[in-house]
């Protein structure tokens, strides 16, 4: 366990001196007016066209406050290229439409699926051959968590 | 021409709007969790305590809130309620998420708690057809983006917005939004005879009592009574919101919250604490906590105050409680410093012996850093090197999780830490806790 100091007001210089009766005609004592250094030397030519960095929040997300992240698990979406690990960019903003991949709630689970909806037939899609699409008969219900705008990898290096 | 001065034209009327969340945490647990939808879900205080937030179905059992978690255990198993711990990182981040989309829809905010938020919407409802279609739209908004539901009221004061909040979350028939601008005399004057005064913004159940005694039992009863009378009664606060009642705005909106004038971090312990060098690392960590929210508002405290308990709950146990203000020769927001201070004064008040359920510190005499009398005695560039640490300190626990840089051993996981058994992920803020999407 750490040592504790004990609570005393530390003052680097032990004693204080006497006081004495101010002088009454002290000798003036000069203070430098600017104390702070002035860089030297000519200025970047390249001060005014400065731009703040590429940020990836940027690029990836449309709308900061609907945006949520969700971690791929499996590989039925590989043909959208969408890879077990990878990391979703869900917008919640965002109406889905076909032809969207979305993320949607079946069994309790989420479940990341391409969006199928023409004329009256509702589907969910896998991008792998291996899976076969989900259907959706006249009274069940889809329900759709969110819609994905972008997927992120990290590649082991 | 006769001027009636009430008489007001639509754009000079003051209009409010309070968004409240229903059942806020259990809401939020359940945007991040399909299988909670609809089913009796609790979200239980620190340490399990007790239930903070109901889902409708455990209300419609008749649970209260604040009713103790193992009061409820067998109702519990009976009827498979889900308790939750509390994970406020999840609701804060919710909380900001439902405060940023608010402020599409006007420029004046004012966040009141975690999951209330007052609006000024003079001007802008006039964008829209009606305000409950202004209302309707911030409702749909919110469910769709974060999948919360939410209640609007709107009012020509903030206490009658308040209590058209209430309106629209207990009378269905509203949808949940209810604008008291578009009901007329009669329809207020029926509503509000409905409605017990105590539901009013403002009245305690203290104040409920003394106006029930008084015979003011309804809103409409206390909206008829002259403010003058209820002023010599029970004081200018409940005047005012008679007025608030009547429509007269008396409240304006407190869009920037001032600085805090004390600041407390205190918590029970999960489990009973004897030592002193146990009750020193929980203070130590309590007074970093509030340290880091002194200087996030850009404050210093000149004085520190530590409190520690027993259980007053368990009789046959001896009992103690006390506490002591150690001030500081020099205002400072150094968490080293505090610390220092504060274990100054546990070690005057603790005592041997007692089983301590509670510690804590409260931070006093707190004012703006940059307006701060220097001390003639003290070295100024020690401060100078202070404020660079606590700046690197702060930031380094911003960025890799709190609690990655710590003063004194306050950092691991201890016995007397808080007991959150049943803690959801940290769904929005951590990485590793990210939920999962199935491609399968």
């Amino acid at each position: 366990m750490a040592h504790i100091i004990p609570f005393t007001h530390t003052n680097a210089s032990g004693g204080l001196p006497r006081l004495q009766r101010a002088k009454q005609n002290p000798a003036l004592c000069p203070l430098p007016l600017l104390n702070h250094r002035i860089p030297a030397g000519f200025p970047s030519p390249a001060d005014d066209y400065i731009e703040s960095g590429l940020d990836l929040n940027n690029y990836l997300v449309r709308n900061k406050a609907a945006t949520f992240f969700f971690r791929v698990i499996g590989d039925s979406m590989t043909g959208a290229n969408i890879h077990d690990g990878d990391m979703l960019i869900v917008d919640r903003s965002v109406e889905p439409k076909h032809g969207h991949i979305v993320l949607a709630v079946i069994n309790n689970e989420y479940t990341v699926k391409r969006l199928y909806c023409q004329n009256e037939v509702v589907e969910l899609h896998a991008e792998n051959p291996a899976y076969p699409p989900i259907q959706f008969r006249e009274h069940e219900e889809l329900q759709v968590w969110g819609v994905v705008v972008g997927t992120v990898s990290k590649f082991p290096v | 021409m006769p001027t009636n001065p009430t008489n007001k034209t639509n754009t000079e009327r003051q209009v409010f709007a309070l968004v409240d969340v229903n059942n806020f945490y259990v809401s939020c647990e359940r945007t991040f969790n399909p299988k909670l939808e609809n089913r009796p879900l609790v979200v239980l205080s620190n340490n399990d305590g007790c239930a903070v937030a109901r889902s409708n179905e455990v209300k419609a059992l008749g649970v209260k809130m604040g009713t103790p978690w193992f009061q409820l255990k067998d109702l519990a198993k009976k009827h498979h309620i889900v308790a939750l711990s509390s994970n406020y990182t999840l609701y804060g981040d919710m909380s900001d998420r439902v405060m940023t989309l608010l402020r599409e829809f006007s420029p004046h905010v004012e966040v009141y708690s975690i999951d209330e938020c007052f609006l000024s919407v003079q001007g802008m409802n006039l964008l829209w057809p009606s305000a409950t279609q202004l209302g309707q739209t911030m409702r749909k908004r919110i469910r769709q983006w974060l999948g919360l539901p939410v209640c609007v009221g709107f009012g020509p004061s903030k206490t009658l917005a308040k209590l058209a909040n209430h309106i629209a979350k207990k009378q269905l028939a509203f949808e949940g939004v209810c604008d008291l601008g578009s009901l007329s005399a009669e329809q207020i004057y029926a509503l509000f005879s409905n409605i017990a005064v105590r539901e009013v913004w403002g009245v305690g159940s203290q104040i409920s009592a003394k106006l029930e005694a008084a015979g003011i039992k309804t809103v409409q009863q206390l909206r008829d009574t002259p403010p003058a009378w209820l002023r010599t009664k029970f004081g200018v606060v409940m005047e005012r919101t008679a007025r608030e009642l009547n429509g007269v705005s008396c409240l304006a909106l407190e869009e920037i919250t001032p600085p805090r004038k004390q600041i407390i971090s205190s918590r029970s312990f999960g489990q009973m604490v004897y030592k002193r060098a146990d009750l020193e690392e929980s203070v130590a960590s309590h007074v970093s906590t509030a340290a880091e929210k002194l200087r996030a508002q850009h404050s210093v405290c000149n004085a520190i105050q530590v409190f520690i308990h027993t259980n007053p709950f368990r009789e046959q146990d001896p009992q103690y409680a006390n506490s002591i203000t150690v001030p500081l020769t020099c205002a400072s927001s150094d968490t080293r410093l505090l610390i220092r201070a504060a274990l100054f004064g546990l070690k005057r008040i603790y005592r041997p012996g007692f089983a301590y359920k509670k510690a804590g510190v409260m931070l006093t005499g707190i004012s703006a850093a940059a307006l701060v009398q220097k001390s003639l005695f003290a070295d100024h560039a020690l401060d100078e090197k202070s404020a660079r640490l606590m700046a690197a300190m702060d930031q380094l626990n911003r960025r890799y999780g709190n609690q990655t840089v710590t003063v004194f051993s306050t950092a691991t996981q201890k016995p007397w830490s808080m007991r959150r058994e049943n803690k959801t992920p940290c769904y929005t803020t951590q990485w590793n806790d990210v939920p999962v999407a199935y491609a399968r």
